[in-house]
């Protein structure tokens, strides 16, 4: 076990060695005390949470230690009691990353009010939003933040066990937090009698099995407890009634990550970044149809178009940017034209979208917004548990009449109807995820309507995605070399040799076998 | 199709199973971790090891087949040698991954969520797998194939010595 003046002695001993490595492997650039990836991609971003990703090698907690690691905790342990540690996470402002924005220290400070012989501190690392691998990146590769953080939160709201609950599909996680937590173990950083100073607590890894809804705080709770993952009715609040009915702190990885940098420097440094109301900065994963996908973190109140085109070199291909979509199934669409909205917890729920975990997929001109939202509400259906009415009933309805429009077989009625429904769905569900699953239909109804009417009144799909609403046409350009004659399986193009051919569009069975083999491209979509 | 789960061959995989009980027992929320360990060791959650594990534990089978049932990544019916995930998470998605896993399905014959007849394959749809930057994405085993081509499909199939159309 260490004491903290070892601790001291392990960072400016190995801070020394950890940079001669990285100047060696020559991806970084040392700045005074700050130590920051090299390149153009890195140069506008402003890392916190990712602060250490690519630079420590997270198998090693001295390189963490080099890193100012584990110093918050020492401090904290030392000299400060558990009030100021709330009162300072208060100050900060820091809300959660996981997507509502509540702030960590109104919720610490309701777990540590309640008198309880015991408490539970969980990280929530499910993180299922598809599109969003931001907390995936942090737990393999900068684990020990996350330990520390939530050793620090163990100690404000007086809990001694902790839980980090990985989803299964993150298998390299699940190992990088194992050797984090034996390292730490080993340290003296986290088990019994933390750095000599008589604190406790210990760090359970529990794996989910591929459900969404376990991404929700109470279901989550559920799912540890070895039962099906189904939300419970709020409140009680679960800083007050959670997990075995004990007073439990759920916070999401990337909040948990940023808990040890503000503890270092400070409120007032952490305040001047971001927003007054939204302090801090946002991890998103920029992905989609953009020509550099990966993850940027930048100052909340940041604008979509200097993520998208300052950092993401703009639309892939030299296409046209249609939409934005953020918050993942929770979250909407947002259209090209509100590009310069800056993004933070209150301008995007403004919107109709929301922060959500930072997902961010940029959309272009061959995405239907119909099919999109179809296939959210696919998603959806397919995760919701099951418990109450309007999640269950009425998401399977909204997916029917999507698949409907998709396939050309709705009304015009029909757009009202599932607007109507999406306002219902959304007030009346039992947790968040019916809550929030109208919102990607909400969204793009709002901003995409002609593409709605296009759908279902003219039958037509303006982006050429939906199949069953596809047009094969032959034009001037065909030859008549008849290769599509033979192709087709239902025996639908007529012509005769070096004449244009026909398709009979009462038999085409949209295929696309005759538009993969034109030798002259003469075989138009639409 | 048609399989059956033979205790006998079985024998050292069901004593290793039970070793995995036996260090959860004692803890509280037993039945996740002890599920996660049956699907591992055995592929998939045989009807027998769930009668085990509900002696085991003094948990009523109806509520194991409850909470096997909710999570996804439970299965029924035994997987094939290989496992290709196709990712269907919204970058993937966007970029076309509906169509690979049409294909996939295509040149095996079967749908999604099913396994081969001669248990070669095993044919899943999966949420998002966190590489999104990479989509879209199919995981064979451990093996990652990013930024997917379906006329890349075939290759890969032969490859685990699968046959193609």
């Amino acid at each position: 076990m260490i004491t903290v003046e070892m601790l001291e002695k392990i960072r400016q001993e190995h801070r020394p060695m950890l940079e001669e490595r990285l100047l060696k492997e020559d991806k970084v650039v040392i700045k005074d005390d700050e130590i920051v990836l090299k390149g153009d991609y890195y140069k506008k971003q402003y890392r916190i949470a990712l602060k250490n990703c690519g630079i420590v090698d997270p198998g090693d907690i001295r390189d963490y230690i080099a890193m100012d690691g584990y110093r918050a905790l020492a401090k904290i342990l030392r000299g400060k009691q558990p009030e100021d540690v709330i009162e300072d996470m208060k100050a900060s402002n820091l809300r959660g990353r996981g997507g509502a924005g509540f702030p960590t220290g109104r919720k610490w400070e309701q777990s540590f009010k309640q008198a309880s012989d015991k408490k539970y501190f969980i990280c929530n690392a499910d993180e299922g939003d598809p599109g969003a691998f931001m907390d995936r990146s942090i737990l393999e590769n900068d684990p020990h933040a996350v330990l520390e953080g939530m050793t620090i939160g163990g100690y404000a709201v007086g809990s001694n066990q902790g839980f980090i609950y990985v989803r299964a599909e993150y298998p390299t996680a699940v190992k990088s937090l194992k050797k984090a937590i034996e390292q730490a173990k080993e340290y003296g950083l986290l088990g019994e009698n933390i750095l000599g100073t008589g604190f406790n607590f210990d760090i359970e890894l529990r794996l989910g099995s591929g459900a969404f809804v376990c991404g929700e705080g109470t279901a989550l709770m559920e799912s540890i407890e070895g039962k099906r993952g189904m939300p419970r009715k709020k409140p009680p609040r679960t800083s007050h009634v959670g997990l075995w009915q004990k007073p439990t702190i759920l916070n999401n990885v990337e909040t948990l990550a940023n808990v040890p940098v503000i503890m270092n420097k400070g409120v007032d440094w952490f305040r001047s970044i971001g927003t007054e109301k939204s302090p801090g900065t946002k991890v998103f994963a920029l992905v989609g149809k953009v020509a550099n996908s990966g993850l940027v973190e930048v100052p909340m109140g940041t604008t979509l178009r200097e993520i998208i085109y300052d950092i993401g070199g703009g639309v892939q291909d030299g296409k046209v940017l249609k939409a934005v979509q953020t918050g993942g199934p929770s979250g909407g669409c947002i259209p090209a034209s509100l590009i310069d909205t800056p993004v933070d917890f209150e301008s995007l729920s403004k919107i109709g979208s929301i922060m959500g975990s930072g997902g961010m997929v940029v959309m272009d001109e061959n995405t239907c917004m119909v099919d999109i939202a179809r296939f959210f509400l696919e998603f959806t259906v397919d995760e919701s548990c099951g418990k109450c009415t309007p999640c269950r009933i009425g998401n399977k309805r909204m997916l029917e009449i999507l698949t409907k429009m998709t396939n050309g077989t709705a009304e015009e009625r029909e757009i009202e109807e599932l607007k109507e429904l999406a306002e219902i769905i959304e007030d009346t569900s039992l947790c968040g995820l019916g809550q929030t699953s109208p919102n990607p239909v909400l969204s793009t109804i709002r901003y995409f309507y002609n593409e709605y009417e296009a759908h279902v009144v003219d039958k037509i799909c303006p982006s050429g995605v939906c199949k069953s609403l596809l047009r094969y046409n032959i034009t001037d350009n065909c030859i008549g070399c008849r290769r599509c004659v033979k192709e087709c399986p239902a025996h639908c193009i007529t012509g005769k040799v070096k004449e244009v051919h026909v398709i009979d569009q009462d038999k085409c069975i949209k295929c696309g076998s005759c538009y993969d083999v034109c030798p002259k491209n003469a075989i138009k979509i639409g | 199709m048609k399989f059956k789960f033979d205790k006998q061959k079985n024998e050292e995989k069901i004593e290793r199973f039970k070793q995995i009980i036996q260090n959860h027992k004692d803890k509280k929320g037993a039945l996740m971790p002890v599920l996660q360990g049956a699907q591992e060791i055995f592929g998939y959650l045989p009807a027998e090891i769930l009668q085990l594990t509900s002696e085991e534990l003094d948990v009523p089978l109806s509520e194991i087949y409850g909470v096997a049932t909710f999570y996804s990544q439970f299965a029924f019916i035994p997987k094939g040698e290989n496992v290709i995930n196709v990712c269907l998470g919204t970058a993937c998605y966007v970029k076309g991954g509906q169509e690979i896993l049409e294909e996939f399905e295509k040149q095996l014959g079967i749908k999604a969520g099913y396994t081969t007849d001669d248990m070669k394959f095993s044919i899943n749809s999966t949420r998002c797998v966190g590489d999104c930057s990479m989509a879209p994405v199919v995981i064979v085993n451990d093996d990652v194939y990013p930024k997917l081509k379906k006329e890349q499909i075939k290759e890969i199939i032969l490859k685990y010595g699968g046959e193609v159309k």
